[in-house]
């Protein structure tokens, strides 16, 4: 029974590592062509070690840089952004029971499960009327219908579990509503608040269709390159771009892997 | 709570206007003027009439019928394997998580570590793994099974889209098997103790224990993989050849052609993706409905 008990555990045991392994291969898969400078058939790792992509992204008129500035700056005019939009609705999403609660929750939250498809082709047409189209403003507000459902989504789940109290105490001795919110209620939902700005980021720096429509070709963000890498580059650089790209998602999986809650860990996979 | 339930109505208008009033202007006028200008509302070409032409032309015309039919046909193909194949194989994973007694928390960890790799990630890092000559095809010449990259079966950019349910797979069997194992976690070990006693062996315990209790979130949640993967575009994008193409595929190229008049074809068929996506869903909300109200 004892032996059997052992053999099973091993077997599983061994079906996790398999699993772990696909997985973990693509990752690995770009690190070996980021790398390599000859890697021919059938050899199971380059010949040929070099850094020279690392070098060209690195050098001044690198397209790379210039990418990843436009991606870092869009993410960072959305999620602040995101931030305040989102805090208040998910404050009176997460406290309070009202008439039309889940009409309003559904409308908030639908951009999340719609296919983006229709929404951003019919916001790129009128983008265009609008002078938005083509620029990272245009972009940055876009970006918003995807991100803002997630943002509301965190701080509603945050204000389910937080108590008035410690605003009533602090009322009731005299606080002004800009000290309470200063002083008692942003210290209280720091995490949500960390955890909603990085799913903020994330989300919008990993958007390649709706930048694509709305920003008409003319806004290069790092999905955008990386995008017509793939469709038509060497594997060296295609390589070297998925692991910037990637990179701030795995960081902050690392770095956030406490704080996140199921729900918000599933909500990562919607990337 | 009794003190939280009351809040003036001004309150709460102050506190969910902005993002009411950008969610119904950016998401529902975004979407409102797609099918109006799939009725071909174009006034840029001088067209202001509506009609259902650009439908019509879609399911029958013989410029646009073949790419369609065969295109739905593909796309629901590659959803519901995808989706299937993710969701079995997702609770079959958790459940090995959840029965493994070390280092649970690892295995956990590295389940979720590809849920945060983007779409596009997923799809390139397929093309590098799966093509003739790409890293499994060397892995298979090296154990001999190969000798040649010609060897190697398709699997990317095939007519079937097997690369891309694989591309699919690996990127949403973690997003169900996370929500999945969340369910686990919470199961109370000693009804499994208890019915392990009374003599269930283990598909009967799955089958009448655990699966009742991991059925909700397991059906939401492929929902939303099928309702993803049956409007993305990166994935069989990059993957897919061009015949069969998937809707979403064929739906961008209609709206970057040339000719402005194809613009109207291409918001109906975006307009007919989501309508596909949201019968599933509603039908699915509707089933439960009827669900809670037999008990």
């Amino acid at each position: 029974m004892a032996a059997r008990h052992r053999s099973t555990a091993w077997l599983r045991t061994l079906t996790l590592v398999f699993i772990s392994m696909v997985l973990v291969a693509p990752l690995i898969a770009f690190l070996l062509n980021a790398f390599a400078r000859s890697w021919f058939y059938p050899h199971l790792i380059p010949q040929q070690w070099t850094l020279e992509a690392w070098a060209r992204i690195l050098s001044p008129q690198s397209d790379v840089l210039q990418a990843m500035g436009n991606s870092l700056l869009i993410a960072g005019v959305v999620t602040p952004t995101a931030l305040l939009v989102g805090l208040p609705a998910g404050r009176a999403l997460g406290l309070y029971t009202f008439r039309g609660k889940r009409l309003v929750e559904f409308l908030l939250l639908l951009p999340a499960i719609v296919p983006p498809l229709a929404v951003s082709m019919g916001l790129a047409v009128n983008f265009l009327r609008w002078g938005l189209a083509g620029n990272w403003v245009g972009v940055s507000i876009a970006h918003l219908v995807p991100v803002l459902p997630y943002t509301i989504l965190i701080f509603s789940g945050i204000f389910n579990q937080y108590s008035l109290e410690h605003e009533q105490q602090a009322r009731a001795l005299g606080a002004k509503s800009w000290a309470v919110i200063w002083y008692v209620t942003l210290p209280l939902i720091k995490p949500g608040i960390v955890v909603a700005g990085l799913f903020a980021f994330l989300i919008s720096w990993s958007q390649y269709l709706l930048t694509l429509l709305i920003g008409s070709g003319r806004v290069i963000t790092l999905p955008i390159l990386l995008f017509s890498s793939a469709a038509g580059g060497n594997n060296l650089t295609i390589a070297a771009q998925a692991i910037l790209f990637t990179a701030p998602a795995l960081l902050l999986l690392l770095v956030t892997n406490r704080l996140l809650s199921t729900d918000a860990v599933s909500g990562l996979g919607r990337l | 709570m009794s003190s939280a339930d009351r809040v003036s109505s001004r309150q709460l208008v102050l506190l969910l206007a902005p993002a009411l009033v950008l969610v119904l202007l950016l998401f529902g006028g975004g979407f409102a003027y797609s099918v109006l200008q799939s009725l071909g509302w174009q006034p840029l070409i001088g067209r202001t009439t509506l009609s259902l032409d650009a439908y019509h032309n879609l399911l029958f015309a013989p410029a646009y019928q073949e790419v369609f039919w065969s295109g739905l046909i593909f796309s629901l193909w590659v959803s519901t394997a995808s989706t299937l194949l993710s969701a079995v194989l997702a609770v079959l994973i958790a459940l090995l998580i959840h029965q493994a007694v070390q280092r649970s928390q690892l295995w956990s960890f590295l389940f979720q570590f590809n849920l945060p790799v983007p779409h596009l990630v997923a799809a390139i890092g397929m093309l590098f793994l799966l093509s003739q000559s790409g890293l499994v095809s060397r892995g298979t010449a090296a154990l001999g099974l190969t000798t040649t990259p010609a060897d190697f079966p398709v699997l990317v950019r095939d007519t079937s889209g097997i690369g891309i349910i694989i591309a699919y797979v690996w990127k949403e069997m973690p997003f169900i098997g996370v929500i999945v194992f969340g369910v686990l976690k919470s199961l109370n070990a000693s009804v499994v103790q208890a019915a392990r006693n009374l003599g269930a062996n283990g598909w009967q315990r799955f089958r009448y224990i655990i699966l009742p209790l991991i059925a909700p979130s397991l059906l939401s949640s492929s929902l939303i993989v099928f309702a993803f993967t049956f409007g993305a575009y990166e994935i069989p994008a990059l993957l897919g050849v061009r015949y069969p193409r998937a809707l979403p595929v064929t739906a961008l190229f209609l709206f970057n052609d040339a000719d402005l008049n194809s613009r109207t074809e291409a918001m109906a068929l975006s307009v007919l993706i989501t309508l596909v996506t949201s019968m599933v869903i509603g039908g699915y909300l509707w089933l439960r409905g009827i669900a809670q109200r037999l008990g």
